[in-house]
């Protein structure tokens, strides 16, 4: 087995022993860290930003950037949650398949502007960010989707299942197993990676750039669209201004921790779930250790800097090839 | 030897090729028969990978059609010319560093859905039963990243293997191969010939050609010289139409004086890249710098020049020893370097002529900081005067010139910098062939004029022609000093084929 | 050089290459000129909308808070046109702002407050600079990474809170008027004069244009890539911190979430000014004149009574399609 190979494992492994040590850290500091309860309210955290980092994740895999996801996010449910409110007596698999569909349009728009045009999708995805948000705004009148509007099942999905394990935990996993599944076995899925690791290879390999990046742009805004559903059942609300903004940097922040390459072609489900973990982690321990929440973001901020470096020291074969002088 | 097929495979008519203007293959006709291995030989830029390159759907023709197995067919694409099963080598391996050998063995071939699974298993099988029919230890398991340019090639190879294509075209497939890899690529070739496919074969070395290709076609200056079968040429027969014009033709006239000694490396190192190179350059002395691609000779006048400077050894200028950290270091010991890559490192494409003439003398043209007008537009008329530099206006944006005077222009901002060392890096590469005998004739006066010349060039004819003396590298190292009196075509190849990788009858070849 | 072989030189290019376009075309397909043709446009349609758009002066009074983003949009049309981009000066105003805000509280004086405020914004710059040219990371993830992490930092610093009771002499610098001009616009005027002239008659300016073109060419002829956009950095965390005092004076208080949401004003106001995504390619004209496009299209939106919500559409809309158009102009004009 090569180094290179066991670098590569050693991503997914860096990131469990950072978190084993960070759990370890501050349950030291705070016993009561490590608890069934933290357990419980981790789990509870996560699937929200886990749902969407599959999709971010795949979207970073193909060298390309989504910021739109929070706004997908919150105009997924918003639309879910107009037609709870103004339509109770519609089966409620109609409002997943809202807001799923409308995640899914807004991504192909994205993926669309990208191929199309060949603009960095960083930029279009900062233009579309704005542009959905103000969508949203128009679509709910700027108007809240109450907790009473949300249907009781909804709010139950985040509460309990028939395994004792809340529904949207269940959720987030069955979509990173899905995720594994496609990415590891499908044609596309490997497409995908391949497409990432080197751009200009890709169509003289007889890949379809052009249909697989509009799909990976998609299926980011459709999972971005399940995570509005998820939303909507934790918190119990929809607020046009608040729902998902800044979500963007948070699922930045877990799929970059997670060892995904911003250069593409790197980067696992497990990793990503494991940067969920620890984002999720670092949620919990903030209050406990008497940290106050204003820190998160920073905190965020700093760990995707990190994570960078340390991406661009792994690629460019240690620290000394990170500051040797010159452009080969 | 199978026989040629009754009707041709691939019968291309009237196929041109331009480039921004500039045309690169004019009007070819060629045929490849069923079951042959068809050589194309040709000089730096006659134009035979492009012509590879179109019938791999890579590049489109700008006129011409290509009829396969008798029908008209439409390569629009690299997926199209997988459909219709034909498979490029690239000379360059072409790879997804991050995934494994075998997915890089078949990711993107034609047939199958896009859910269509994916077995591993099969997948390892299938890729080191392709390995062990080339005769290579390689793990297919391992991602592509850290693997050699020559196991890169090998996988390159094997994926054209695994192709089932009727028409597979190798350009250049040896270049970085050991001899016995490249027999059993021979012996791979003539089995695959002997199933009815069809090889495109490009390589400079002669004895390869000999040993396997049954017709071979020349190209020249972007048109089709000649096809015949191999045996009914002469190696001298097959240079002449090559270079079109007899060996001897460009002499090196600037009978100048060979001064001091003006650069000095010694021991120059960059790990992976070269080692342990030491030479001399005099002023008014033309050194060659030969070797095949990849031997490391740009690697060297990159760390000269400070782009990507040497990890360990030193230079000299003028027999003082200096720091050349970048390149303004370099430009402050009168030191100037024509890149190689001119579309990527000489010019700025989309910037007026003017700029990019002016652009390494900003304290020429703006001695305060502010840029003086009228000082730069003099500087640009005297050098386009100079240089004869043919342009329209030199407000006009570099990229609309045609090669040959992109190329004088970057030289011409390199002599406003008044070298005393000037590195040239394959400076008529992409050029026409009238333009070449200027640039030969600048080059010689260069010297004549006092100034130490490295010349890197993979032309033999241009390095025996203008060299007082050749160095030449193979593999990162000086293999070889060869004074001009005792340069050949032979000994030059001699020194720059690597050792194992001499072959029991050496040949002649243009590298 | 004698004008006979001038006019040969001329006559052979026809040969060589493709005849220089007239001057004219040149200018018709530049995209400021496109911009220019729109902000006229943009002036006819409102006012006919509303007579407030008769009034200059209301609607240099209504530019105040889009000339915050505007002067920082001037050095990032730099650092763009340089290759390279800047998502962060957004959050360096709101931290450099903060920074202000917390050692005024301190008890500082006010001059001290802004020292230190500006001096954290040649920092933060520096900061990212460093990441870019020393350790060669990408600048459109790096400043992500630092737009996080900034922003967090000034709510480390203010939390959910304002800080205000500035003195009187410090608030309000939108309301100083130079005849019917504030200030603000004053020194947005004045910065693009500067600015303009930097790039457009200095060596730096050209090296600029140079390295965005090509890097690679860049380095080979000996130009400075590192330190001119080490500069490029320093001066945007330098302006972001000078624009973060002047919200702040405007607002008369900070909050950590001053100017949020920046970035995409930024950005919008360099492409509309039809800078190239890419690089090498751009003006300060082009960025000034698309200030005063937004400001119409802004205040016309507020005027007619559009909120500033569902603005958020227009403003993502004309960015896609600003980027779309410059890149298609670039590409047929040049190729």
């Amino acid at each position: 087995m090569s180094l290179v190979r066991r670098l590569a494992r050693a991503r997914e492994a860096g990131i469990l022993v950072m978190l084993v040590l960070f759990s370890l850290v501050v349950g030291l500091i705070e016993p009561r860290f490590l608890s069934g309860e933290t357990v419980r309210i981790v789990l509870l955290a996560i699937p929200l930003i886990m749902v969407a980092a599959m999709g971010e994740m795949m979207v970073l895999l193909a060298r390309h950037v989504d910021l739109s996801i929070g706004s997908i996010l919150g105009f997924s449910a918003i639309a879910a949650g107009m037609v709870f409110r103004d339509h109770p007596e519609w089966p409620l698999f109609i409002g997943f398949a809202v807001a799923i569909l409308s995640g899914a349009a807004l991504g192909f728009v994205n993926g669309l502007i990208v191929t199309l045009f060949r603009l960095p999708s960083i930029i279009v995805t900062l233009g579309t960010l704005s542009l959905y948000r103000g969508l949203l705004f128009i679509l709910s009148g700027s108007k809240q989707i109450d907790p009473n509007d949300i249907p009781e099942p909804i709010i139950r999905m985040a509460q309990t299942s028939p395994f004792g394990i809340p529904w949207i935990v269940i959720i987030a996993f069955a979509v990173a197993l899905a995720t594994w599944l496609f990415l590891t076995f499908t044609q596309v899925g490997r497409q995908i990676y391949a497409i990432g690791s080197n751009p200009g290879a890709a169509p003289l390999r007889g890949i379809r750039v052009v249909p697989v990046t509009i799909l990976v742009f998609t299926l980011s805004g459709a999972l971005a669209g399940l995570a509005g559903i998820i939303y909507a059942a934790r918190f119990g609300y929809v607020n046009p201004g608040i729902t998902g903004v800044g979500f963007e940097f948070t699922v930045i922040a877990a799929v970059v921790i997670g060892g995904v390459s911003i250069n593409g072609g790197i980067g696992s489900v497990a990793g990503t779930m494991l940067g969920v973990l620890f984002l999720g982690a670092v949620q919990v321990a903030l209050p406990i250790l008497g940290v106050s929440g204003f820190w998160q973001n920073a905190i965020y901020g700093g760990i995707i800097l990190i994570a960078l470096v340390i991406d661009r020291t792994v690629r460019a074969g240690g620290i000394r090839g990170l500051l040797a002088r010159g452009t080969a | 030897m199978s026989t040629p097929g009754t009707g041709p495979l691939v019968a291309a008519r009237g196929i041109s090729k331009s480039f921004g203007g500039v045309e690169v293959l004019r009007n070819v006709d060629l045929d490849l028969a069923v079951g042959e291995i068809h050589a194309l030989l040709g000089e730096n830029g006659a134009g035979k990978s492009t012509f590879a390159k179109i019938l791999a759907g890579v590049h489109r023709p700008t006129q011409g059609t290509i009829s396969l197995a008798g029908s008209p067919v439409e390569i629009g694409s690299p997926i199209d010319a997988q459909r219709l099963g034909i498979t490029l080598i690239h000379q360059e391996p072409l790879s997804f560093p991050d995934l494994s050998v075998a997915e890089n063995l078949v990711i993107g071939q034609a047939g199958g859905s896009p859910l269509k699974r994916v077995r591993w298993s099969e997948l390892a099988e299938n890729g080191k039963r392709l390995m062990s029919l080339l005769g290579v230890a390689i793990d297919v398991r391992q991602p592509m990243r850290g693997l050699s340019i020559a196991d890169q090639q090998m996988v390159e190879i094997a994926r054209a293997l695994a192709s089932d294509s009727r028409l597979i075209i190798m350009d250049e497939p040896t270049a970085a191969l050991t001899p016995k890899e490249v027999e059993t690529l021979f012996v791979i070739a003539r089995r695959l010939r002997a199933e009815g496919r069809t090889i495109v074969f490009i390589s400079h070395r002669l004895e390869e050609v000999r040993a396997i290709c049954d017709r071979v076609t020349i190209f020249r200056d972007g048109e089709k010289i000649e096809t015949a079968p191999t045996a009914s040429l002469s190696d001298a027969d097959i240079i002449r139409r090559m270079i079109g014009r007899p060996l001897g033709e460009f002499i090196h006239r600037g009978t100048s004086h060979v001064g001091a000694v003006a650069l000095s490396v010694s021991g120059l190192t960059l790990p992976g890249r070269f080692e342990n190179i030491s030479f001399d350059v005099r002023k008014g002395e033309i050194v060659g710098l030969g070797g095949l691609v990849g031997a490391g000779r740009t690697d060297v006048a990159r760390a000269i020049f400070g782009v990507a400077p040497a990890a360990s050894g030193s230079i000299a200028v003028n027999g003082k020893p200096v720091a050349i950290r970048e390149p303004t270091d370099a430009i402050a010991n009168g030191i100037a370097f024509v890149p190689e890559d001119r579309a990527i490192a000489g010019i700025f494409r989309t910037l007026s002529v003017e700029s990019n003439i002016t652009a390494a003398v900003p304290d020429r043209i703006a001695p305060h900081g502010l840029i003086r007008r009228a000082a730069e537009k003099a500087i640009g008329l005297e050098q386009v005067r100079k240089l004869r530099i043919r342009l329209a206006s030199l407000r006009q944006p570099i990229g609309e010139l045609s090669g040959g005077n992109q190329q004088k222009a970057i030289l011409a901002r390199w002599l406003l910098s008044e070298p005393e060392i000037l590195i040239l890096d394959e400076p008529t590469r992409g050029i026409d062939i009238g333009v070449k005998a200027e640039f030969y004739e600048m080059i010689g006066d260069l010297a004549a004029a006092g100034r130490a010349i490295l010349l890197i060039s993979s032309e033999l004819p241009e390095l025996l022609a203008l060299s007082n003396r050749i160095l030449v590298m193979c593999e990162g190292r000086l293999t070889a000093e060869i004074p001009r009196a005792e340069a050949t075509q032979e000994a030059i190849m001699q020194a720059a084929v690597p050792r194992s990788g001499v072959h029991s009858h050496s040949a002649g070849a243009a590298a | 050089m004698s004008a006979s072989e001038q006019r040969q030189g001329v006559n052979q290019a026809g040969r060589e290459s493709a005849a220089a376009k007239p001057r004219w075309k040149i200018l018709l397909v530049r995209p400021e000129s496109v911009t220019f043709v729109l902000l006229i446009l943009a002036t006819i349609v409102a006012s006919h909308l509303s007579p407030f758009f008769a009034d200059l002066g209301f609607i240099l009074e209504s530019s105040t808070y889009y000339i915050e983003f505007a002067i920082v949009a001037l050095v990032l049309t730099l650092v763009i046109i340089a290759g390279e981009i800047d998502l962060s000066p957004a959050a360096m105003m709101a931290l450099t702002a903060c920074i202000f805000g917390t050692v005024l509280k301190a008890g500082a004086p006010v001059p001290l407050a802004m020292a230190a405020s500006l001096v954290s914004g040649l920092a933060l710059g520096a900061f990212n600079g460093f990441f870019v040219t020393v350790l060669r990371l990408p600048s459109i993830i790096v400043t992500i990474g630092t737009l996080i992490l900034y922003r967090g930092l000034a709510q480390v610093l203010a939390g959910d809170k304002s800080i205000g009771s500035f003195p009187s002499w410090f608030v309000g610098i939108d309301y100083r008027m130079v005849g019917i001009v504030p200030v603000p616009v004053i020194i947005f005027v004045l910065a693009s004069i500067a600015l303009g002239l930097f790039l457009g008659i200095t060596i730096y300016g050209r090296q600029i244009y140079q390295i965005g073109t090509s890097e690679m060419a860049a380095i080979h002829a000996g130009i400075r890539v590192r330190r001119i956009k080490m500069g490029l950095f320093l001066a945007s965390g330098l302006v972001s911190s000078i624009a973060g005092l002047m919200t702040a004076s405007r607002l008369g208080s900070v909050r950590y979430d001053l100017a949020s949401g920046g970035e995409l004003t930024m950005v919008l106001i360099v492409m509309l000014g039809g800078t190239y995504i890419f690089g090498g390619r751009g003006s300060i004209l082009g960025t000034f004149l698309a200030t005063w496009l937004l400001v119409i299209i802004a205040t016309g939106m507020t005027v007619a009574n559009i909120a500033i919500n569902a603005q958020l559409t227009v403003m993502g809309l004309l960015l896609i399609v600003s980027i779309v158009a410059t890149n298609w102009i670039y590409a047929r004009s040049q190729r």
